[in-house]
């Protein structure tokens, strides 16, 4: 038994059953809310919010916790070549997962842009649906007015989403420079492109925000606004939440780098965050291609 | 070294010692055994609610539950039964043998394991507690189309919603799991051609699962827009479509149903070899077909909406797509034929539901094929011809499956036999009850009864009235199911570690129980091993 065993097994833990609590609150409480604030009762006050703000605190303490863990077993030197194997392919997988869930939304879009706004317009073998429910309707994309008769306008590509287009690839690449100043042990030149990429993430951010307000306020453009905006601000929207993610991921790096954390061959945490960063800027370049662009 | 390494700080009290055990572990042998009675609870649970349907449906007319309360029961007994029973079932047998079968010391993120176990218990409460909601619990059948589910769904559906989010959740992080298992951690020697076929599938299921929950989630994350946010995904007059509900939902639905009868195609691939005393039958062929069939369940989808108003081309072409699905699938049902074929045959009660399950889930697999030919489907969508074939693949496929692995695993997870006579009485009445269930489904509904109605024309009285006695008798078998394991789980005849003369592979070298902690040190796998 001198021999560590080829693969660490941790014992009993406190963090995954934490974790499940956590969610099982934030989705009842989340439920609660969102059925409450919209229903008839919110007039009688909604303990939905309380309980979704809870849970989320409850999930935030249980990664603290249980990362902070994992990187106490890391600088213990219980985490075998193998198990960080694990980790990486399990990161990818997770990423793979995420794509999928992008792929339903997008599978919208091109559903709607391909297939239900022509039909609605009488394409196809549709012309009686399209004479008898909406013969006004016009097939377009951006979808200007819906069958419905509401409007709103689109959102160009070359403003503000340009730019971001052009801060999340030149974030793609910073965060690079990043990594091979880590890989070189080049510690003044990890901190520097990584504190560039947190600040081109947040500013990508702050942009977003910006371009929002002009949606609301000057397009008429927001959910309610049929297919188009249904699908902008489901896309652009889960992609701004992966950014923020990303961003806090960053931002614990940027900290664990400050102190001193990782070396040049045992950093899965930073590059399993740099793998996430190129994972939004690829769907964001998606995003921009099909949804602002084209 | 094997037993209770933390007894370092021994615990007050029994009940805390208990709690802390089940609820922190990360040794996947427990974690498997709470996954496997989590989807034995969740079975009798749902099972009761199809209980409730068939007294219903025993005679025509409305006696004994309110249409409204029925359509609830019918849309939880699919969705606790599909995510519930059978989901977790596979996933608690991978987690007791994937480890055991290719010589890794645990999965390889037990932690995880763990949070994926524990968040379904919560997931269930959540989807469970609709029932006694104000307007009651989802009422649109477990496939929740919109608008049922949008414009008209009751208020609990944001709570369906939430639970489903769980779900996906948690099947997403265990299908992580498995798939970095068993790429990373099989014993030296186990190359992936020596890989059990068990798991085999669970690899190419948990690539399912990965591929298609997060599609789930984004399906019912655009249903809860719909029905608070203002969009409208599956709303026309804002240029969406309800149809397009019905693409995304059977992108995952269809790979989903594979998800639920891969794992019993590796199960039957186990045990039919151990009790024919045969290496199996074409085992590349094996691992070939199930890699064709998991890819052909994402271009197939389409089946399910044949009558929606698709375009022609769109028609032919998921029929064909569909249809070839028979040809890796029959390759399977060969080769488990030409395992048994010569072989020295014993029928223990393991043998019995592997047979079963190769020869009932053909029928379901044959009705399948009906169904995908167009303009048969025409005639046959949304009868009870869909049920029978439904629960022809899951009952006898799934979970006859599931039991025969129970059947065949349990000495080993518990060191005890159990009582062959009994377990071959359950066999025997089980097959015999399905067939009277299920049987006379196809007749009510070639004859056009629909289904999802509590209430039928006069001419079904008959064949209904003989699905509903044999429900109840498929009911009581189940019973003697649980009997059967919890006797064999507290004591019973001693088991070998080989527990089967003609058994291979790694999951019988270790003891019977398996001890907690199992191959810490990897076995070596000689270039003879071959399954």
């Amino acid at each position: 038994m001198n021999q560590p065993p080829r693969y660490y097994v941790p014992h009993h833990s406190i963090w995954p059953i934490v974790g499940s609590v956590a969610l099982g609150i934030t989705a009842f409480g989340g439920a609660t809310l969102i059925h409450q604030s919209t229903e008839k009762v919110a007039a009688e006050g909604s303990y939905g919010a309380p309980l979704f703000y809870f849970g989320l605190a409850c999930i935030a303490f249980m990664m603290i916790g249980w990362f902070g863990t994992v990187i106490k077993e890391n600088l213990q030197g219980k985490v075998s070549g193998l198990l960080d194997r694990s980790f990486r392919m399990s990161m990818g997988w997770f990423i793979v997962s995420e794509i999928m869930f992008f792929a339903a939304f997008f599978g919208a879009l091109f559903y709607a842009r391909i297939i239900s706004v022509p039909w609605l317009a009488g394409a196809g073998n549709n012309l009686e649906t399209h004479l008898l429910l909406w013969p006004d309707f016009a097939d377009a994309w951006p979808l200007f007015r819906t069958p419905g008769g509401s409007t709103s306008e689109a959102m160009g590509p070359w403003g503000l989403p340009f730019i971001n287009t052009v801060i999340l690839v030149t974030s793609s690449a910073t965060i690079t420079f990043a990594h091979w100043g880590l890989k070189k042990n080049q510690r003044g030149k990890l901190t520097f492109w990584l504190f560039l990429t947190l600040a081109l993430g947040i500013t990508f951010l702050v942009l977003q925000v910006v371009e929002y307000k002009h949606a609301f306020d000057e397009l008429g453009l927001s959910l309610g606004s049929g297919i188009y905006g249904s699908t902008f601000f489901m896309l652009t929207g889960f992609h701004g939440a992966h950014v923020t993610l990303g961003s806090i991921m960053l931002l614990i790096m940027f900290a664990r780098v400050l102190r001193g954390h990782f070396t040049p061959d045992n950093h899965f945490a930073f590059e399993a965050t740099s793998w996430y960063w190129h994972f939004v800027d690829v769907v964001w370049l998606f995003l921009f291609t099909f949804v602002y662009w084209f | 070294m094997v037993a209770h390494v933390e007894t370092g700080h021994a615990p007050r009290n029994r009940f805390i010692a208990f709690a802390s055990r089940w609820l922190l572990t990360t040794n996947h042998k427990e974690i498997g055994t709470l996954y496997l009675c989590l989807s034995f609870g969740l079975f009798f649970i749902a099972g009761a609610m199809a209980m409730m349907m068939r007294i219903e449906l025993f005679e025509p007319g409305i006696q004994v539950i309110d249409p409204l309360i029925y359509n609830q029961v019918l849309t939880l007994h699919g969705l606790v039964m599909v995510f519930g029973a059978v989901m977790p079932a596979f996933v608690g047998l991978a987690n007791w043998m994937i480890p055991l079968m290719i010589g890794a010391p645990d999965m390889a993120l037990p932690r995880l394991n763990n949070f994926s176990f524990w968040i379904l218990p919560f997931a269930f409460l959540i989807l469970l507690s609709s029932l006694f909601m104000e307007g009651g619990a989802p009422n649109f059948g477990w496939t929740f189309y919109a608008p049922l589910s949008t414009t008209y769904g009751p208020p609990s559906t944001d709570f369906f919603i939430l639970g489903v989010h769980l779900m996906g959740i948690s099947s997403i992080l265990g299908a992580i799991n498995i798939i970095v298992t068993i790429v990373n951690l099989r014993a030296p020697g186990m190359t992936y051609m020596k890989m059990p076929l068990f798991v085999w599938t669970w690899f190419i299921t948990a690539f399912l699962l990965i591929m298609v929950m997060p599609v789930l989630a984004g399906c019912v994350t655009m249903m809860l827009t719909d029905r608070h946010f203002g969009t409208s995904f599956f709303e026309a007059a804002g240029g969406g479509d309800p149809v397009m509900f019905q693409h995304i939902f059977w992108f995952f639905g269809h790979p989903e149903v594979y998800i639920m009868i891969l794992p019993g195609f590796g199960i039957a691939s186990q045990i039919i070899p151990t009790f024919a005393r045969k290496k199996l039958f074409g085992y590349h062929s094996m691992v070939y077909a199930t890699a064709a069939i998991a890819f052909l369940s994402f271009i197939v989808w389409g089946h399910h909406m044949f009558t929606t108003g698709m375009p022609l081309f769109a028609e032919l072409f998921f029929m064909y797509a569909t249809m070839l699905i028979a040809v890796p699938t029959g390759v399977k049902v060969f080769n488990w034929v030409a395992t048994m074929w010569r072989g020295s045959m014993t029928f223990e009660t393991p043998m019995l539901f592997a047979i079963g399950f190769v020869m009932m889930f053909t029928i379901g697999g044959f009705s399948g094929l009906m169904l995908a030919l167009v303009p048969a489907d025409v005639q046959y969508h949304d009868t009870y011809f869909v049920v029978a074939h439904f629960h022809y693949v899951l009952y006898p496929g799934a979970i006859f499956g599931t039991m025969a692995a129970v059947y065949y695993w349990l000495p080993k997870w518990c060191g005890n036999m159990y009582d062959e006579r009994l377990g071959k009485i359950h066999f025997w009445t089980a097959t015999f009850a399905v067939n009277l269930t299920f049987f006379p489904m196809h007749f009510t509904g070639l004859a056009g009864m629909p289904r999802r109605i509590p209430d039928y024309s006069m001419q079904f009285a008959d064949f209904n009235m003989v699905s509903s006695v044999g429900s109840w008798l498929l009911g009581l078998t189940q019973v003697l199911f649980l009997y059967i394991v919890i006797k064999t789980v507290r004591g019973g005849e001693k088991a070998t570690d080989e527990v089967w003369e003609g058994a291979e592979g790694l999951e019988w070298t270790v003891p019977s129980p398996a001890p907690l902690h199992t191959f810490d040190t990897p076995p070596v796998i000689g270039d003879g091993d071959h399954r």
